[in-house]
């Protein structure tokens, strides 16, 4: 059963007196458990395509269905919170709280969910283990390199055990060795756990590893491709 | 977690925020030590002044205060009397008996004067004068004496031992003429007090003016000065016709006027270092909003609702405006501790000045803990206020927005 579904997406922008068609009758339908790539050119609407389906945006036309939910029908607190349950997210940067250590980070999440003090503090453990940073968990976002501040995103993506993890360009702003190591890494989630993810990319080594590509041009899917 | 974080945050910039942090507390440190110094010299300005003349509270013949003539002094009837006096916030009656009259010696000119007659006890008890006595005594009960301020006493060319002629109007039209020794000398503060003032024993008073039984006023000694005017408000409900109860500020209203005219030049000061925090924090909040947007942007994504987020950044204005608000407080107290219990001594022309109006030419400072509570809480809300800016720009952020560089 699909987990996201999109059906004839739009979303426009106003642009002085032209209309951007950003997103332009988008169907898209993710299973789960798969790891799919958005590709496409420089403002082909690739982050305005994640933002409508993480809820951060809202479409001008069309719906988005998550875990059997039209999302855009939930008022801006519900949509907050249904994002805190359902997606995960991993930005191209700045994804930290600059002021918790990498531990706190990634328990922020949990604590937002309520948890109890004993299991965030054990899942926040596991997660920093899974992306091979148990070492560095009391250290502060600022301490750390690029690559293993994706990583914390990514173990904070998964705290929440969300239903699939939302990455817009995740290795933008990283060397192509962590560029790897992050791969390894969720491509390793993927795998091992199951875990879905729909991220955009520009990266060919990205590319490469993805089982699904969706390519995207103005606003449209031209190809979509499984391997 | 939230605390934790609003607390961090405090930190994250940490010059900025110790400078907004200096700003509060040097503001805060210059409203307190001013207001400090501005109500503590009232306070001894007022209770000076009050001690010296009127009192707190008098309980008077109606209309007495407006002709101050024998002819409108009273007898309190007994059940009124016993009303007063038993009532749990009235300490002590203080009564007295006052004239105008002229005084001479055997070998001057005749001045104008006011005679006193008092309970030298009480009035020592609760009114220091006896402190004021420079040579000789008060005349004791019953006794027959009188004690003259200083500078009458040279006008009049007497000391003690020697004999004031009193002659003056009695109550009813009777003459109120007599004779007494002169038993001591008083230097009271207030110049014009120094020049006219006759202390007698009251019961002399009574009999020299005829008026038996009869007083100009009965001073209470409230247990606390705090709530006059509610006293005052609960005692005259007691009370038969013919007399009333009066406090200082009604029979002393120019003395209230100078001192307002007074505090307002120091309100607008203390408005002026009210902006510079207001200012001060308020740049602040719109810095750090400004740049934490695509912060935001990001915690409202990943599932942090506005409400949570709002009041961590509110918590963490809040702490920067609290720790700026203990530091001046902490600054001010031991200064303002120094000078209310070593006073500043005025000299030249402010002692002079002082000495006029009936004060001790002291500055003491004020440490009534509400000089600290008041400030600290306006500087409170003003920074809780002004943090609502950053309550409101959260609530308005769309996260797509926030994060687009
Ligand atoms: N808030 C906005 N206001 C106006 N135009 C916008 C806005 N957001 C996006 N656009 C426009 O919509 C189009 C799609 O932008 P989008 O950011 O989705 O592209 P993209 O595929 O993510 O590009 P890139 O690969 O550079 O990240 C672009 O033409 C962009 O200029
Ligand atoms: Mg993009």
């Amino acid at each position: 059963m699909a987990i996201i579904e999109t059906t004839n997406l739009h979303r426009d922008y106003q642009d002085g007196d032209s209309i951007i068609r950003a997103v332009d009758g988008i169907n898209l339908s993710v299973e789960e458990g798969e790891f799919t790539a958005i590709i496409g050119p420089s403002g082909s609407g690739k982050t305005t395509l994640l933002n409508l389906i993480g809820g951060l945006d809202n479409p001008s036309q069309g719906e988005v269905i998550v875990d059997q939910k039209e999302i855009h029908e939930l008022s801006d607190n519900e949509l907050i919170n249904f994002r805190l349950r359902h997606i995960g997210f991993v930005f191209q940067a700045y994804n930290l709280i600059p002021v918790l250590s990498a531990k706190e980070n990634v328990e922020f999440i949990m604590q937002l969910q309520g948890k109890s003090a004993k299991e965030r503090s054990k899942r926040a453990l596991e997660l920093l283990k899974a992306v091979g940073l148990e070492q560095q968990a009391h250290k502060r976002p600022n301490e750390l390199s690029g690559g293993q501040q994706q990583r914390v995103a990514v173990a904070r993506a998964l705290a929440s055990k969300p239903s699939f993890v939302l990455a817009d360009e995740p290795t933008a702003n990283l060397d192509s060795k962590s560029t790897e190591d992050l791969l390894d890494i969720m491509h390793k989630l993927n795998q091992e756990e199951g875990i879905t993810f729909l991220f955009s990319t520009h990266d060919q080594r990205v590319i490469d590893r993805a089982q699904r590509l969706v390519y995207v041009e103005d606003g449209k899917i031209k190809s979509d491709t499984k391997k | 977690m939230l605390f934790k974080m609003a607390w961090r945050n405090v930190w994250r910039n940490k010059r900025r925020s110790i400078i907004t942090m200096a700003s509060v507390s040097f503001a805060l440190f210059f409203a307190l030590v001013m207001r400090s110094m501005q109500l503590g010299t009232y306070d001894q300005a007022y209770s000076s002044v009050i001690n010296a003349t009127t009192g707190y509270l008098q309980w008077q013949g109606e209309g007495y205060w407006e002709k101050q003539s024998l002819e409108r002094s009273f007898s309190p009837n007994e059940e009124d009397l016993a009303k007063i006096e038993n009532h749990p916030e009235v300490i002590d009656l203080v009564p007295r008996l006052e004239s105008f009259a002229l005084l001479a010696s055997d070998h001057s000119d005749t001045r104008p004067g006011l005679i006193r007659g008092i309970e030298a006890d009480k009035e020592s008890l609760y009114f220091g004068l006896a402190d004021k006595i420079e040579s000789g005594h008060l005349p004791a009960k019953g006794e027959n004496g009188v004690v003259l301020a200083k500078k009458l006493a040279e006008n009049l060319g007497l000391s003690i031992g020697d004999t004031l002629v009193i002659i003056g109007q009695g109550y009813h039209g009777m003459s109120a003429n007599g004779k007494y020794p002169v038993i001591g000398l008083a230097k009271l503060p207030n110049p014009d007090a120094n020049k006219s003032t006759v202390f007698i024993g009251l019961e002399q008073m009574q009999e020299l003016t005829g008026a038996f039984g009869q007083y100009t006023g009965l001073v209470l000694i409230p247990k606390s000065t705090d709530k006059l005017a509610a006293l005052k408000t609960e005692l005259s409900a007691k009370l038969s016709e013919g007399s009333e109860i009066l406090t200082w500020r009604e029979m002393m209203p120019e003395l209230i006027q100078a001192m307002e005219a007074d505090s307002a030049g120091g309100l607008a000061i203390l408005f002026i270092l009210y902006l510079v925090i207001g200012f001060g924090i308020f740049g602040t909040i719109l810095m750090l909003s400004a740049e934490r947007r695509p912060e935001f942007g990001i915690l409202i994504s990943i599932g942090m609702n506005r409400a949570r987020l709002a009041v961590t950044t509110f918590m963490e204005t809040s702490f920067l405006s609290l720790l700026g608000i203990l530091l001046g407080s902490i600054l001010s107290l031991p200064i303002s501790w120094y000078y209310h219990l070593n006073p500043i001594q005025l000299s030249g022309e402010m002692e002079k000045m002082t000495e006029e109006y009936g004060m001790e030419p002291i500055i003491p400072f004020s440490v009534d803990p509400s000089i600290w509570l008041t400030h600290g809480l306006v500087v409170l809300v003003i920074s809780m206020i002004l943090g609502l800016y950053a309550v409101f720009s959260i609530y308005r952020l769309s996260p797509v927005k926030a994060m687009r560089r």
